[in-house]
This record gives structure tokens, sequence and C-alpha cells, in this order.
């Protein structure tokens, strides 16, 4: 009598189980691995890669544009009279990798780079915290030889001399849905500088974050410091800006001030002239597009769907 | 002590029994499916991960389906699915728990089709509505019961902003397809 008298609580359980939580009985989820998305709303903080990627099969149409410095005067309309551009095309390979070129008005100068994802922060499925990303670009002066700014006299003007590079790992992490900051070590090499003290690779490291407003509106900063002791410097400053991030549909607007003209690593991180906290900064924006040229999941979801309609 | 030991003997075969009396049903490769058509743009999007447990005894029905797993045409509409309309990172599921009525656990033995209504409480963006839909289930001579349905969910029932001049309709049609087996 005494054991049936136990067993009476557990069978008053075992429907009551039943009811409650049907989805429970089918266990836990599977981990399918989910990765973090929208780090950044673009491939750009402001002049900085960011941790983000171009999807797979998708082209980003990118203008760069940066008035003139806001110090210059009411002669110069406070920078509105002059303008630099760099026009560009990104395109995602894989999800990891994307490629992309430009060609900016500053120094004449065309730009290609590749940027692949070895990590990838993920919200489930791994334990992966953070992004990492690898950056190799190369430029190169399309200038009059003498007008490139190293030349100088008497300088054999080599095509070899008119290239440099960039290369940079971005390690960051989207820490919440508003907040992300990345750190981007990196060193730009130029295969000529102006003078012999100055060394061709140039150490530099970088930090860039964004903090979401709204939906569709982010505060991105970012700023670049040369390492010290690398030659004579006193001529350049390093680069900070920070601006808005609009997206409407199938648009990213970058509204910012900046005190770099140029719009390639080099020319950002190695020539930024102006002094920020002396005026010298540049009104600018960016314009993102993007087309999607090809849909890589197109045919699995047609296979799946021919399955299911055949079965 | 023989004599003690009779109905715990009874109690430990009949336990199983009470378990799987229930004729339950189960997935997770469901297919939720959703269209929203504006006069500018038709956009659509497909998830193959839903779960679902169907409990044919009681007629309970239960679905949940994770929202990053919803996959579009293009990236970026994806992406501001997630971020921008269904804020994905604040509300990782959407989820249905309610009752089938108009077929019984006796007919789904039986392969056939039967005409079912459902109704229940959907959450979708973290807000719960009450929630009716006509469906139907058709059962194949292995026992397998396909299950779909096709209804509407207006967006702001459930809190969802969608600003003007976006090519998103205010009204979405959500399509479900389940192949459930027995569990």
């Amino acid at each position: 009598m005494r054991s049936s008298f136990l067993f009476l609580p557990v069978l008053l359980a075992v429907p009551a189980l039943a009811q409650d939580d049907l989805l429970g009985l089918l266990g836990e989820d599977s981990a399918a691995t989910e990765y973090t998305i929208a780090s950044f709303k673009t491939t750009r903080v402001i002049n900085s890669h960011s941790l983000e990627n171009v999807a797979h099969g998708v082209l980003d149409f990118k203008i760069g544009h940066r008035f003139g410095m806001l110090n210059s005067g009411a002669g110069e309309l406070f920078g509105l009279d002059q303008a630099t551009i760099r026009l560009g095309l990104d395109y995602g390979i894989s999800e990891k990798l994307m490629i992309g070129f430009g060609r900016s008005s500053f120094q004449k100068t065309i730009d290609g780079f590749a940027k692949y994802k070895l990590l990838r922060q993920c919200d489930q499925g791994c334990n992966m915290p953070i992004t990492l990303g690898v950056v190799a670009g190369m430029s190169v002066t399309t200038l009059d030889a003498s007008k490139v700014p190293w030349f100088g006299e008497g300088r054999t003007d080599y095509f070899t001399h008119r290239l440099s590079y960039n290369f940079q790992v971005i390690v960051g992490r989207k820490f919440s849905e508003s907040l992300t900051f990345q750190l981007m070590p990196g060193v730009i090499h130029r295969n000529l500088t102006a003078s012999a003290k100055d060394p061709n690779d140039l150490m530099n490291i970088g930090a860039a974050g964004r903090f979401k407003l709204t939906k569709r509106v982010a505060l991105n900063s970012e700023y670049f410091y040369v390492l010290p002791n690398q030659g004579d410097r006193s001529a350049f400053q390093n680069s900070l800006s920070m601006g808005f991030d609009i997206e409407t549909g199938g648009h990213v607007f970058q509204l910012h001030f900046t005190n770099s003209t140029g719009m390639f690593e080099r020319a950002v991180i190695a020539e930024t002239g102006g002094d920020f906290f002396n005026g010298d900064i540049h009104y600018g924006f960016n314009i993102s597009r993007v087309f999607t040229l090809h849909d890589p999941k197109k045919k699995a979801r047609e296979k799946l769907k021919a399955a299911q309609t055949g079965g | 002590m023989t004599m003690n030991l009779r109905p715990f003997l009874l109690f430990t075969t009949l336990l199983p029994a009470l378990v799987f009396a229930q004729e339950r049903y189960a997935t997770r490769t469901g297919e939720i499916s959703f269209f929203s058509k504006t006069s500018m743009e038709n956009i659509e999007a497909v998830n193959h991960k839903a779960t679902s447990v169907f409990d044919a005894t009681t007629g309970a029905m239960e679905f949940a389906v994770l929202i990053k797993g919803f996959e579009f045409e293009k990236a970026l509409m994806q992406e501001h699915f997630n971020e921008n309309y269904m804020e994905s990172g604040t509300f990782p599921k959407s989820t249905f728990k309610g009752k089938v009525e108009g077929v019984t656990a006796e007919q789904l033995k039986v392969p056939g089709k039967y005409e079912v209504n459902v109704s229940g409480d959907l959450t979708i963006h973290g807000v719960a509505k009450p929630a009716t839909a006509k469906g139907t289930m058709v059962v194949d001579a292995t026992g397998g019961v396909q299950a779909s349905s096709d209804f509407m969910v207006k967006l702001a029932d459930h809190g969802i902003k969608v600003p003007g001049g976006v090519n998103v309709a205010e009204e979405i049609q959500i399509s479900v397809r389940i192949d459930y087996r027995k569990m």
C-alpha cells in the first residue's frame, strides 16, 4: 500500500507535463551557428574599414566626397567651394571575402584592396566573442611625375615609386545592439618616401566605434595613431573623424567631419595634414548603394521547393 | 512484502503507457514563409527550421521559429528585416501556442484530407495577439501529416513600425507548410 501511495504524485505530474510545454519535448534547439550581423551599417566606419563585409554576391557603389576646410573663410564658402572625391566599387566574393577598388581625385590615385574575415563573432552555436578581419590594399598615383609629392628633384619616375601598400588587422566586437568597437593595428608601406629619413614602413593603430542612436541613425567615430619615432612627421597629424550613418532602404548616407582629405589608407593614415582642433576640418559625406548581382542561396531554395512540390 | 510489491509493479507498467498514449506529431524542419506585396516591390522570405509539436489527443499545437533563420533574396533586406523591423537581437523567436479543431486523433490514423481551424496566441516581435486560421491536414500512407495554412498578419498589431516611403506592405501573408512525423 505504501508504494502505491508514493506513486500517486508522479502519475498526477505526467498529464500536467504533457500539456504545458509541447515544444520542450523536442529538447534543445539545434545549435545552428548564428553570426552576429550589422556591427556597422556599412563596410566603412568613415574612412577606415569596418568589421563588416558586403554580403556574398552584392556590389556596393561608393561615393566619397570631402569639401574643403571649414576654416578656409567666407571667400571659399567655408570649404564648400572645394571638393575631393573617391568613386569606388566593392564586391562580396563570399561571405568572408570582399574586394574593391576606387579612384580618388586626391593625388589622382587608384586603390584596390581585399578584405577577409578570419574570425566571425556569433550569437549562437559557437563561442567566438570577436570578429577579426585582415585587409591588404595597394594604391598607385597617376599624377604627372612633377606633381608627385615624394618624387622631389632628380628622382626617376619608376612605376614602382608610385606604389604604396596597406596591411591592417581589424579586431572588434558588437557589444550590444547599439555599441560596436574595433581596433585596427596596421602598417603602411611606401615604396618611395620624400626623404631618406622617412621610413618606408609606417606603423599605426586605429580605433573606431559606433553608437546607434535610433534604428536607422548611428554615431560613428574613428582615430588613427601613427606610432612615434618614425621619421619627421611634423607636417602631419593623426586622423580623427566623427559623423553619422543614416540608412534609408538600399542607401547608407554617412555625414561627417574629418581632418583627412584623402579617402584611401595611405592618404588617411600617413598624409593627413589638417589639425582638427585648429579648425582644419572637412565636412564630407559617403554614399553607399548596394546592388544584388548574384543570389548565392537561390539554387538551394529552388532545389528545396522542387523537392517539396515533387514529394 | 510480496503483497506490497504488486501495486508498485502495476504502476511501473502503466506509467509509460500513460505517457505514450498521446498521439503526438512533431517537426524540426517546418517551412514558414511570408510575402509582402506592394505596387513597388514584392518581398518574400522563407525559413525551413521551424519547430512544431502537435498533440492530436488534446488538439494542442505549438510553433517556434528563429527570426534570423529567414532567408531573403537580398542580403540587405534580410539585415533590415532583423535590424529595423523584427529587432531579432531583442526578440529572437516568434511563437504560436493554440488549439486545432476539426480533426481527431482517430481520424489522423487514416489517410485522408481534413479541414481544420487553428486558434491561439501568435507572438511576433514580442507582442502576443490572438490569431485564428484555416488549414488543412493531409494524412499520407506512411502516417505522416502534412499540415498547411495561409493567413494574414497586420504588422501594426505586433508593434512593427514601417516608415512611410518603404516598400513593405502593412499586412503580410504568412504560409506554413509542415511535414509532421509521429513522435
